[in-house]
């Protein structure tokens, strides 16, 4: 058994450790907010945080998390720049179908976390690991932009 | 792991027994504020209408929110928001007072009133239901206000409605709509009320606040893929690889012996591993060895696939639309009056990619059939498992979900069908989960399409003019009555009627199929047509020193309305200035494009900058667009700026090629979508209309191919025909 602290609550887990977080996450916690799209990190729908890092899930063994802390879209809106960015996110209507802006916002968070106002070339280098099928790209990039200035 | 079968329908007991960490809290250091509960789920089995029933959209429960029932599926269109809006506008409600409910298939109350079938597509949401839901709202508001007339024995036309509130004014006397929804609900309808005159219009026309979003931002959404039923088990499947192959052998003992797989399901075409997790079933299905029999699609190579479709183009067509006799003036050849041009333009196969990829929960027992899914076709999806099992259609319930992108990729009951299948095998429901790989690779694609154009140019002018158009009929397997006399109507929409003056015409279709499985695609036909129409412009300006905006302005003369949008594109893009220098290739161009498909009319400019190798970068886009009267123009321009991005990733990047009758493309490292650093600013400019309303979902994919196509032609002076476009054709030797 492994434990995993999920959005500062702890999970036991009985998943084979080698398990990616992410179907951990989905199939045995229910934290079905954090998506599958790609299964070899080419999309970004996966990421979470751990320890505050933006990490593609579907490449991170559960056994390997060990005591750093996941935080999923579930949790993110706990966090003031979590929060700013998914409340940019209702501003400026970026969402369309909606399966990859969990992704996103968690990248984007990560971002803002990190560098508390990015330009266009560091928005491109944290967020282009993230597709958008329906193309909201445009928005992702005013909305950044905008819970960096709120 | 599986879920308890005992445990609460809405997953809240789940768990408890198993993931709570026993002891140890401090271990895990100082974050920890409380031991783990499951995420309590709200999933599928809400919502449902409640209350009473003013007639199949409305529901009016005593207190809370008002259900509105929505015939049109959301898959982040915005459909949603502007069905809500018409409803809510008529019946005098707030977006914040309704809760949104997916129809089920029921063609008699929610079929499409244009295909008939129950189908959300072909960007027709708002032209088909904007006037049936605002009757629909309308009639219930009728319903209300003649309950509370009755009771306070008034005219209804001395009644007010504002926010769910019926009011009599001149008495201040006041009842909430859900007061007197029993009884109205047991009133006859109305026949014919009088819906608002626009200028009394609220929410029609404003930028309301999309419904959908606040959820999904959260992580609260619940699509298909996310559904968890008590007891549920996964599901990883694996069909040939050559397309329409056949199993030959597999050995289960390598799969059963992984740890938490189940079971192994052995279809005629596929094999399918059920597990504990999906990762379980993943793991499972990658412990098989199986041998297939290719079958008939095992010589289909992509050249052969080029070649015979361009063959098929050569052969009878039927005739679309004829108009004088562009045949005979076209067959003078060279020798004719003016200058004579012929281009052919080619159009790959195209795989869906949406993000949620094909998935379908499915739970058969006590011979019903349970299905949880998104789809675009309730009913298809529906009366496709009812086929399966061999049941009645009315066993068989599907409840939809928010789809997590559509793109014509969920109308098709193909998949509900292949997840049917396995799990009539399968005790307790199962989800069924492609793998991108796999979503890819048995997609039903884009077709392929041929597009020959000839025409004679004399004193700037199109004097004949012939299409013809190659693929196959969608529309002949998908809706029959719509394919009449030979003529697919959505291959050929947007050759048939081309906005411009083109002289003689002849325009006509090849119906050619080749065993490769096809379906709609965001864009439909005028993905191809218009592509090709307006990459052939721009050919035929540019053999005539034209310039290829002052070439399309003198074919409108006679279409005041779609010059207009040509110029207002051209006007914001600056045309005929100099293309900015840019730092991603020497090379840059800006191209134009118009169309009129969808109702709706568009025209585009692009730039690019084209490195020396034949990279092509889109640097900026603009469109013009005048859709006709808008619900919600902030979700048009939204449409038009996504459809944009999945359009220039079609033209720069998208293609699906076989060999040997296997899909060589499999994830998003070989089927690449465009990034946040490769899209370039999407500036957009709506007319203000009063035309009627048109489509926006698809028409921003269509428009912006061929003008970043014919930016391309500007950039090298080369026009590509066969897309994606090729760098190799475009690299400049130094």
């Amino acid at each position: 058994m492994t434990a995993i602290t999920v959005n500062g609550k702890i999970y036991e887990v009985a998943s084979e450790a080698r398990t990616p977080l992410l179907w951990v996450l989905r199939d045995e916690l229910g934290l079905t907010g954090t998506k599958f799209g790609c299964g070899i990190a080419q999309c970004g729908v996966c990421t979470v945080h751990v320890d505050g890092v933006a990490v593609r899930s579907c490449q991170m063994p559960v056994g390997t998390v060990g005591q750093r802390a996941v935080t999923t879209i579930e949790g993110v809106g706990s966090t003031t720049v979590g929060a700013r960015v998914q409340k940019a996110w209702l501003d400026l209507e970026v969402v369309q179908c909606g399966y990859c802006q969990p992704g996103q916002i968690m990248a984007a968070a990560a971002l803002l976390a990190a560098n508390p106002d990015p330009d266009d070339n560091a928005i491109d280098a944290a967020m282009s690991g993230n597709l958008c099928r329906c193309g909201t790209y445009v928005r992702i990039r005013e909305g950044i932009k905008h819970a960096a200035r709120s | 792991m599986p879920l308890d079968p005992e445990e609460r329908r809405d997953g809240a007991g789940r768990l408890s027994r198993r993931s709570l960490l026993r002891g140890g809290a401090a271990a895990l250091g100082g974050l920890v504020l409380g031991i783990s509960l499951p995420a309590k789920r709200a999933r599928a089995d809400k919502p449902r209408a409640v209350g009473a029933a003013m007639n199949a959209f409305v529901h009016i429960p005593t207190q809370g929110s008002v259900s509105l029932i929505m015939p049109a599926v959301e898959m982040g269109q915005g459909v949603y928001t502007s069905q809500a809006m018409c409803m809510a506008e008529e019946l005098d409600i707030g977006l914040d007072q309704i809760e949104a409910i997916h129809a089920p298939p029921d063609r008699e109350h929610y079929g499409h009133p244009i295909f008939y079938v129950q189908a959300t597509g072909g960007s027709t949401t708002t032209m088909a239901w904007t006037e049936p839901l605002r009757k629909a709202g309308a009639t219930a508001r009728a319903m209300l206000v003649s309950v509370a007339a009755a009771e306070w024995n008034v005219p209804a036309a001395e009644l007010v409605t504002e926010r769910g509130v019926i009011t009599h004014t001149a008495s201040g006397r006041a009842l909430s709509y859900g007061e007197v929804a029993d009884r109205a609900g047991r009133l006859q309808p109305p026949t014919d009320v009088a819906l608002k005159s626009p200028d009394r219009f609220r929410l029609i026309g404003t930028r309301a606040r999309r419904i959908d979003t606040p959820d999904k931002v959260v992580g609260r959404t619940v699509y298909g893929i996310d559904v968890i039923r008590p007891g549920m088990t996964f599901a990883a499947l694996m069909a040939s690889p050559v397309l329409g192959g056949k199993l030959d052998h597999v050995d289960e003992a390598p799969a059963l012996a992984m740890p938490g797989v189940r079971q192994v399901v052995v279809l005629e075409d596929i094999v399918a591993v059920v597990g504990d997790t999906t990762w379980a079933a993943e793991q499972g299905l990658c412990a098989l060895h199986m041998t297939w029999s290719p079958g008939a699609n095992a010589s289909l190579d992509q050249a052969r696939l080029w070649a015979d479709t361009e063959t098929a183009s050569t052969g009878p067509g039927v005739t679309v639309r004829k108009e004088g006799d562009a045949a005979g003036k076209l067959a003078a050849g060279k020798r004719g009056a003016g200058t004579l041009i012929e281009a052919s333009y080619e159009l790959p196969f195209l795989a869906h990619a949406s993000m949620e990829v094909q998935n379908c929960t499915v739970h058969v027992h006590d011979g019903v059939c349970e299905i949880w899914v998104g789809t675009q076709v309730p009913g298809y999806a529906q009366a496709g498992a009812a086929q399966v099992l061999g049941i009645a259609p009315e066993k068989v319930t599907v409840n939809n979900h928010l789809i997590g992108g559509g793109f014509g990729g969920r109308l098709e009951a193909a998949p509900v069908v292949t997840a049917t299948r396995i799990a009539q095998k399968v005790a307790g429901p199962v989800k069924v989960i492609w793998s991108r790989e796999q979503d890819i690779r048995q997609d039903m694609f884009r077709p392929l399409y041929h597009n020959r154009l000839t025409a004679r140019v004399e004193n700037g002018r199109v004097t004949a003019w012939h299409h013809r158009v190659t693929g196959p009929s969608i529309l002949a397997r998908w809706l029959p009555p719509a394919f009449k006399d030979g003529i697919d109507s959505d291959a050929i929409d947007g050759a048939a009627e081309p906005p411009y003056a083109l002289g003689e015409m002849l325009v006509d279709y090849v119906r050619h199929e080749n065993g490769v499985p096809f379906s709609f695609w965001r864009g439909v036909g005028p993905n191809s047509t218009v592509f090709s129409v307006e990459s052939f412009l721009d050919l035929l300006a540019r053999k005539t020193g034209t310039d290829p905006v002052t070439f399309r302005r003198g074919l409108l003369e006679r279409n005041p309305r779609a010059l207009a949008v040509l110029n207002a594109a051209a006007a914001k893009a600056g045309w005929g200035s100099p293309v900015p220098q840019s730092p991603f290739g020497r090379r840059t161009g800006r191209g134009v494009a118009l169309m009129h498909a969808f109702g709706s009319l568009l025209a585009c400019v692009a730039e690019v900058a084209v490195t020396d190798g034949g990279d092509v970068r889109v640097t900026k886009v603009v469109v013009a667009a005048d859709v006709g009267r808008v619900i919600n123009p902030d979700t048009v321009v939204a449409q038009i700026q996504g459809g944009v991005v999945f359009g220039i990733a079609a033209v720069l990047h998208n293609r699906i090629t076989l060999a040997g009758g296997r899909v060589e493309q499999s994830n998003f490292n070989d089927y690449r979508l465009l990034r946040i650093n490769e899209t370039p600013a999407i500036e957009v400019e709506l007319l203000s209309s009063t035309q009627s309303s048109g489509g926006i979902g698809e028409p921003g994919t269509v428009i912006v191919q061929p003008a970043v196509a014919n930016a391309v032609f500007a950039a090298t002076g080369t026009q590509l025909t066969r897309m994606p476009l090729d760098a190799s054709l475009i690299a400049r030797s130094v």
